[in-house]
């Protein structure tokens, strides 16, 4: 198995991996459009200092900014998608999955690791949208399977931090299988006594919302979050008229019940932690 | 045989059936021998077009198939397979559903071999005239429908019955109202709860297999598939739009799923293809309610043998190997 362990703190990624924040010193913020210096983004864990907004976060800033002290162990790493279908569309897949690790330095749209939050040993699972839009194919499937099963042989919780445009067109049915062998696994976590927390983060939508996503005992999200089933215009479409302003974010998930809490990301360590002390003995 | 709704590739076909009855009309008040021969050459022509359409199907024309308006759906399986069917409604939290059906049946394994056995039965509904296919959402099931189904799926289990699931949408409704009553978790739900029923589930798709509105009702033990019906992650015309941006390359975007049963059955997505006769289900239905309810038939029987917890078990592996992934 190929892994290997963070055992300093302080470590960071480069800033290629961690953002999808522009290029440039001086960066215009998607939130609130003003100009805000990079480094002031990085050192608050990629939050706008002037008006909150989540930039995204890849995998690798997630396990830095929630291990402990940065320490923790990365696994299937050895893990690679094939082109099962031959699949073409505008372009070859086979090309895309190569063009796309060269440019992310990813594997696929999904990373595991364990380590510990706030000293409970804990499985970890995040995606990464970089990764053609984080869509679920079948090495995304597996790297979560495999996450939610480390947990249940192991008796510790799961952690699965969501985003996604939604299942790999490129896989086919392969994809869609995917959702059930994910969620089939969290029903042998549940029968555990395990928790399973979900971070849904921007954006979390179709076949992803609608597995493992959904399943948590607890669900957390990042504040404006993107999260729904179907896209916002394939709903526009079909109900032929605008959605109203905040439709499917989290906040309006929040009203409607299906998200535990909003968390903002500078306090989502504690947050956690804190969630994990009171969950676990 | 009985006039059809005719799909543009099988026109010529039809023509060529138009001549060749012309042709026998006219002979039989004129059994000229010229006549009686070209009428057979004809005949043999016309088996042949058929043979050759229908055995060379492109993956695009069997979608058109599977969608046919005439092709058979779940209460008309429901129908021939069981007896005393008892539809049940609503979820118990919001309302009824009418784009998912179920409800308690007996099984009439007696004529497919086995023996007869109350299950539960239920699946996606579509309409056949404009007033019902509203009535049935065009087959696309709100949260509601999902919530019934693993309501009536925990019953079955309560009750140590089978459940047989027939898979025929073109996708969970896309609505406003769906995102705000939980599309997605209704249908992650069944999915990790189908996963650990203690009971036997066949699953059958029938139909139109549109990714998470299929897969929201098909976990099982066994998937069997319709010769023409397809199983995918996306609709080809929806994948089109957003790989090709265009709605014009849906032939392709069909081609690149592979979404057809047996593209399926080589990716080891699903266990058993069910024979449909020449031409599509809808040219003689009582063909494929026999050839499925055999099939169902024979796979309760195998999975009746077995308990509860080594049922969920196997169900838990059948679903880990799905995929394709190398260890670097």
């Amino acid at each position: 198995m190929s892994w290997f362990i963070r055992k300093s703190a302080g470590i960071k990624t480069k800033t290629s991996q961690q953002i999808e924040v522009p290029d440039g010193q001086w960066v215009k913020c998607t939130g609130c459009s003003e100009t805000v210096n990079r480094r002031e983004i990085e050192r608050n864990q990629l939050v706008c200092p002037k008006c909150s907004y989540h930039f995204k976060m890849s995998s690798i800033g997630y396990f830095d900014l929630l291990f402990d002290d940065s320490a923790y162990e990365l696994f299937d790493q050895n893990l690679v998608p094939t082109d099962p279908l031959l699949f073409t569309d505008r372009k070859p897949y086979a090309d895309r999955l190569r063009q796309t690790r060269e440019k992310t330095g990813l594997t696929d749209a999904a990373r595991s690791a364990t380590g510990k939050i706030s000293g409970h040993q804990t499985s970890v699972a995040a995606m990464d949208f970089g990764f053609i839009g984080g869509s679920m194919g079948s090495v995304v499937g597996e790297v979560i399977a495999r996450a939610i099963k480390r947990g249940y042989e192991n008796q510790w919780p799961v952690l699965v931090i969501s985003q996604s445009g939604g299942a790999r067109m490129m896989e086919g049915a392969l994809s869609l299988m995917q959702m059930a062998k994910t969620s089939a696994h969290l029903a042998k976590l549940d029968a555990e006594g395990l928790p399973f927390i979900v971070l849904l983060t921007n954006p979390t939508t179709g076949g992803v919302t609608a597995s493992f996503a959904m399943l948590g005992d607890l669900h957390l999200a990042e504040p404006g979050a993107l999260i729904g089933f179907a896209g916002p215009r394939v709903i526009r479409e079909t109900m032929g008229q605008d959605l109203p302003s905040g439709f499917q974010t989290s906040e309006f998930l929040v009203e409607k019940g299906f998200i535990d809490r909003i968390v903002d990301r500078r306090s989502l360590k504690e947050e956690l932690g804190h969630l994990l002390d009171m969950l676990i003995d | 045989m009985k006039k059809t709704i005719l799909l543009e590739f099988e026109k010529p076909l039809a023509e060529l059936e138009a001549k060749l009855d012309e042709m026998r009309q006219v002979g039989s008040e004129d059994p000229a021998p010229e006549l009686l021969a070209s009428i057979e050459k004809l005949e043999q022509r016309v088996a042949e077009l058929r043979t050759s359409i229908y055995t060379n199907l492109t993956r695009w024309q069997r979608v058109q198939i599977a969608r046919h308006p005439e092709r058979p759906y779940t209460l008309d399986y429901i129908e021939a397979m069981t007896e005393g069917f008892v539809e049940l409604h609503g979820d118990r939290l919001f309302g009824d559903d009418t784009a998912l059906v179920g409800g308690l049946a007996t099984f009439k394994g007696s004529r497919y071999g086995t023996s007869d056995q109350n299950v539960m039965i239920l699946g996606h509904q579509k309409g056949r005239d404009t007033k019902s296919r509203r009535y049935r959402r065009f087959g696309m099931p709100n949260p509601e429908g999902y919530r019934k189904a693993l309501r009536l799926m925990k019953m079955a289990a309560k009750f140590g019955r089978p459940i047989i699931t027939l898979l025929d949408t073109p996708g969970a409704f896309p609505g406003m109202e769906a995102e705000e009553r939980g599309q997605a978790e209704a249908i992650a739900r069944n999915l990790l709860e189908m996963s650990r029923l203690p009971v036997p589930i066949v699953v059958a798709v029938i139909g139109e297999g549109a990714s998470g509105g299929a897969i929201g009702i098909g976990v099982g033990d066994r998937i069997l598939m319709l010769e023409n019906a397809w199983y995918s992650v996306i609709a080809p015309e929806s994948c089109s739009s957003i790989l090709w941006r265009s709605w014009d390359y849906k032939e392709d975007a069909a081609r690149a799923l592979k979404l057809t049963a047996p593209d399926l059955i080589e990716h080891g997505i699903i266990d058993e293809i069910v024979p449909e006769p020449l031409g599509g289900a809808h040219r003689d239905p009582s063909f494929c309610f026999t050839k499925l309810g055999t099939a169902i038939a024979r796979n309760l029987a195998e999975l009746s043998e077995k308990d509860g917890a080594v049922l969920t078990d196997e169900r838990l592996a059948k679903f880990s190997v799905m995929g394709a992934w190398e260890e670097a």
